[in-house]
């Protein structure tokens, strides 16, 4: 035997010389949430020079409002990211789960298109989460079942959940006035100062904490990343990863059935026409947010920092009375920006 | 050494057959490994020997024949089944989580919760327990890892993670370790330190099954060559018995060994 | 069908609508794919259309040769009822099939072509943008070979479009929203949006009583020129007697100044904000104009779901609508002249899309016949004008521009 050494020292090649380039890559790899967290810091100064009024307690309530949707989808949209898939369909479930909701809970009127209309509101609610849930064991299937990729399921299902709520709910508006009260809840506020706190933001913030902690500290949550990491290494660990993956479809569409609620807290109203940017809005707030489009790896915490990022660049831009089309530019920067420093740490040696 | 023919075999399979379509891959294979020994499996591309080791890992299941484990008859459908009966792989893919750090990594697949309520009502994961444990493991097995148990391993150079894909094999009470092809994209270097790892594994009493086709290596480490050739066993023999010419003529068909010649069990 | 009326429904494109578009605009219409399947699955239960090559072939020669020739080849699937050589064909091709304002207009067209028994093809575009979309209607149409087309034309970019199908002999009503230039069509029914604009210009100014204007203006776009956006926030400006150097140009007006109608005052315009002519971007516009100034007392919505969103952000900010705060809007449909009713918004111009529609159908049904087409009667001469009227509870003797009415009179007439 000629052994150079007796044992393997794994810490020795940690002792080489670092350049600074490197060193901050190994930060960033570790942490990937500071490239967004310091962009949106610079973004908060720059508003704030352009136009004072950006920090005020109101504008603030204002951009946290702003971003509950997109906020709330975008943890969707980042354990279906984890797992290296992509959801689509997101906009289209949660407008399907949210005119389930709202069509539920209106009593039978000249805009109602249900039979079963005029239910208890909080019995619509559960329903229209259902319905949300429901789009998830949809994709989940077709995704685990027919080992389609989830681009091309969620492609489909973006159409078909799109026509159901044309065909079950037409094109009808359900109004405000319409709306019972307990399906607003969420959009009343409670102040802390001059500092306006709508309820949804709150149970936004709680969701994130939530899926946070279940990501970090359960297997479940270890299954998902590892899943997307390297899904044969999963498999041959033990891990079904079917059953991973279909799970995180299935907790995706409860997060969209939840959000759908908010959004009817948010407007008040509940409208067919999802917005044409929400599926985007909540894959860029992802990637910017520093997941990895990949698969394995990513936090929660850079989500939400990319979804703030989105409204504070939209409403800072207003504030300061610029073009909006500088909005799409800059967020068009940090998405390819966000990619760019996503493949340079993947290259992190230690 | 003290096993001797009477001694049943750790790992044993009788007439196994695989075949993929029309390709027979493996044709009646007959294999045994003893304990404490490390079983060197070599033969040309197409003669089986990654499939004969699929079957013991559980990734594959043979299409007839019999596979025993410590005597007792088995049939795995998936590689944790396998893993519960003690038959341990380190793929040659590794089969890691790059973005998971190196304890995650070890008990990926059977992770550890907090005991209590803690555990079982919001299934919190015993992080502490498990890095502790996993940095006592490498220890064992002698890589000393310091402070780094929480580095990711795509941050480990090559050898380092076939170090953390062997520590997870070794850690978990396992008897038998399969090492499919473990210095293939290694340097010198890392090579020697695998190769001493696996010897490391030998002395602490587990049965290792190698798959290489590095014969100086194959030469250095084994007890015993298992040569496979077309789906069945060519011939069982030891680096003392046999040169490595011989090994390649047996793999090639160009010479055979009869079977009183073998070493078809350890040699007393 | 019953009443033997063939109502084909045909959509430029099945495929999906994945244009990242450059605005955050989320038009209530805007919503592509939606428009793009509702009617795309409506089209899976009508009959198909007729022979397209041979009408077309027809088409190439004079209108009279066309309506006959796509009488001739739309009769075998039209059912008997239909009698002598055939239906006239007409399409009527709209922004998109999910705003109820256009849904109003379909409905309208639908009632007077089984009236008169005209074949009427519905289409649209997928929503406010997609220039490909109407285009590929208006070929379709001339490829039938059918008598003419209504129209609301999305931009310029369908003007050729358009001038193919007349040159092809096609009679071409802009509907809406006219054309630019104007003559690119033979006719525009419309509103006038700018009249429109004025009118709530005027009524906001004479509410103020010489008060101090701060104003907000709630778009669809900010980074698109689209008619119905400037024509109505400029006619507004107008309105009040604030200075607009050009109409196309909706930031053109100056910041600060004097508005000059009725006792007049100082005014400031504290936004432009796009809001996609929906609820939520009203909301989303309503509180950055508020972070931006929050003494707003004049808010200038494109149209009521967008008002309605406003109003939310202002209460939400603790404004008195119609105290604190005027909010003044335009279009007139049911839920939003019922907001006038309801406090909500103090004044709205309604127009009439059902009317609009089916004038249009008989217009065309009337030249198909050999009747004389229609004549201009806006105040320009430029277009037909099917009308506008003020809708609010507090009238103003400022308003000149179009008749004012209670939000009843208006709730009787509404659309959709």
């Amino acid at each position: 035997m000629s052994s150079p050494s007796t044992t393997v020292d794994l810490a020795e090649e940690f002792m080489e010389r670092r350049t600074p380039l490197q060193r901050i890559q190994g930060i960033l790899h570790k942490y990937p949430y500071l490239s967004p967290l310091i962009v949106l810091l610079v973004c908060v100064v720059v508003f704030y020079l352009l136009n004072d009024r950006f920090l005020l307690p109101q504008n603030l309530s204002f951009v946290t409002q702003q971003t509950v949707v997109v906020g709330t989808l975008a943890i969707a949209q980042t354990l279906v990211i984890l797992t290296a898939g992509i959801d689509l369909s997101i906009g289209a479930a949660a407008t399907l789960a949210q005119m389930m909701m709202a069509n539920l809970a209106v009593f039978a009127t000249a805009s109602n298109v249900l039979p079963f209309a005029g239910q208890n509101p909080y019995l619509a609610i559960v329903a229209g989460i259902g319905v949300g849930v429901l789009t998830g064991v949809v994709n989940g299937l077709l995704i685990v079942r027919l080992n389609l990729p989830p681009f091309i399921v969620t492609l489909g299902t973006l159409s078909i959940f799109t026509a159901l709520t044309l065909i079950f709910f037409k094109a009808r508006t359900i109004q405000n006035k319409e709306m019972p009260d307990p399906m607003k809840w969420l959009g009343n506020t409670f102040h802390i100062g001059d500092f306006q706190l709508l309820y949804g933001v709150v149970v936004m913030i709680i969701m994130y904490a939530v899926f946070g902690y279940i990501l970090k500290n359960t297997a479940w949550g270890l299954h998902v990343y590892a899943v997307g990491d390297d899904p044969n290494a999963a498999e041959l660990s033990g891990i079904s990863t079917k059953r991973v993956i279909f799970s995180v479809y299935v907790v995706s569409g409860l997060i969209i059935g939840i959000a759908a609620w908010l959004t009817i807290g948010r407007v008040g109203s509940a409208s067919p026409n999802p917005d044409p940017l929400l599926n985007l809005d909540t894959i860029t707030a992802v990637v910017i947010g520093g997941t990895s489009l990949f698969g394995g790896r990513g936090t929660l915490l850079g989500t939400l920092i990319g979804a703030l990022i989105i409204t504070v660049v939209q409403n800072g831009l207003s504030l300061a009375g610029l073009d909006q089309a500088y909005r799409v530019l800059a967020v068009g920067i940090l998405v390819i920006a966000a990619v760019a420093i996503d493949q340079w740490i993947r290259k992190v040696k230690a | 050494m003290t096993a001797a023919t009477t001694v049943t075999p750790v790992v044993q399979g009788i007439d196994l057959v695989k075949t993929f379509g029309r390709v027979v891959a493996l044709d009646g294979m007959n294999f045994e490994l003893y304990s404490g020994e490390v079983l060197a499996v070599v033969g040309d591309n197409g003669a089986g020997k990654s499939t004969l080791i699929k079957c013991f890992s559980g990734a594959q299941s043979p299409d007839a024949g019999e596979m025993f484990i410590n005597g007792e008859h088995a049939e795995f459908k998936s590689t944790s089944e396998a893993r519960r009966h003690g038959v341990e792989t380190v793929f040659q893919t590794l089969a890691v989580s790059p973005a998971l750090d190196i304890a995650s990594n070890l008990y990926l697949g059977r992770e550890v919760r907090k005991p209590g309520f803690v555990g079982k009502v919001f299934r919190t994961l015993d992080k502490k327990r498990m890095r502790s444990e996993s940095s006592a493991h490498l220890k064992n097995l002698g890589i000393s890892t310091l402070q780094n148990i929480t580095q990711a391993v795509e941050t480990l150079s090559g050898g380092q993670r076939q170090a953390v894909a062997v520590a997870r094999a070794a850690a978990f009470g396992s008897q038998v370790i399969i090492l499919d092809e473990p210095t293939a994209a290694l340097g010198v270097n890392e090579s020697a330190r695998v190769l001493k790892m696996i010897q490391d594994l030998r002395d602490r009493g587990l049965s290792v099954i190698l798959i290489s086709h590095n014969m100086p290596q194959v030469f250095e480490v084994a007890n015993r060559i298992h040569v496979a050739r077309l789906g069945k066993r060519a011939a069982v023999v030891t680096p003392q018995t046999a040169s490595m010419n011989d090994v390649v003529a047996i793999m090639t068909g160009a010479m055979t060994v009869p079977e009183e010649e073998q070493q078809l069990a350890p040699a007393p | 069908m019953a009443n033997g009326l063939r109502v084909t429904i045909t959509h430029p494109s099945k495929g999906h609508h994945m244009t990242h578009r450059l605005t955050r605009g989320r038009l209530v219409a805007a919503v592509a794919v939606t428009g793009a399947l509702s009617v795309t699955l409506a089209a899976c239960s009508s009959s198909t259309t007729s022979d397209a090559t041979s009408s077309a072939a027809a088409a190439a020669t004079s209108a009279a040769a066309v309506a006959s020739s796509a009488a001739a080849s739309a009769a075998p699937a039209s059912s008997a009822a239909a009698g002598g050589g055939g239906p006239v064909a007409v399409s009527l091709i709209t922004k998109d099939s999910t705003n109820p304002f256009f849904v109003a207009m379909q409905a309208g067209a639908k009632e007077a072509a089984a009236a008169s028994g005209v074949d009427l093809t519905v289409g649209s575009g997928k929503e406010e943008g997609d220039d490909a979309g109407q285009i590929e209607l208006i070929e379709n149409a001339i490829a039938q070979g059918q008598a003419g087309i209504l129209i609301t034309p999305m931009s310029v970019n369908v003007n050729d479009a358009i001038k193919k199908a007349r040159d092809a002999g096609l009679y071409v009503i802009a509907l809406d929203t006219p054309t630019d230039p104007p003559d690119a069509v033979d006719i525009t029914f419309a509103t006038d949006n700018c009249l429109a604009g004025e009118a709530i210009g005027q009524w906001a100014a004479g509410k103020l009583g010489g008060e101090k204007a701060t104003i907000a203006q709630l778009v669809i776009f900010n980074d698109r020129v689209v008619s119905v956006d400037y024509c109505r926030a400029n006619g507004f400006l107008k309105g009040m007697g604030i200075e607009v150097p050009t109409l196309e140009d909706m930031a053109g007006s100056a910041t600060t100044g004097k508005y000059t109608t009725g006792k007049g005052g100082d005014y400031e315009i504290v936004c432009l904000e796009a809001t996609g002519a929906n609820e939520a971007g009203g909301k989303t516009g309503m509180e950055n104009c508020l972070a931006k100034n929050p003494d707003i007392n004049v808010v200038y919505t494109i149209n009521e779901p967008t008002a309605f969103g406003a109003v939310s952000a202002l209460e939400a900010a603790g404004k008195k609508i119609g105290e604190d705060v005027y909010v003044v809007s335009v279009d007139g449909g049911l839920a939003g002249v019922e907001g006038v009713k309801a406090g909500q918004i103090q004044a709205t111009s309604q127009q009439y899309p059902l009317k609009m529609a089916a004038l249009g159908v008989e217009a065309i049904k009337t030249i198909a016949d050999g009747g004389a087409p229609p004549t201009n009667t806006s105040a320009n001469g430029q277009f037909f004008d099917t009308g506008v009227t003020l809708c609010t509870e507090d009238p103003q003797d400022t308003v000149t521009a179009a008749p004012q009415e209670t939000a009843q009179y208006c709730i009787d007439n509404a659309w959709g």
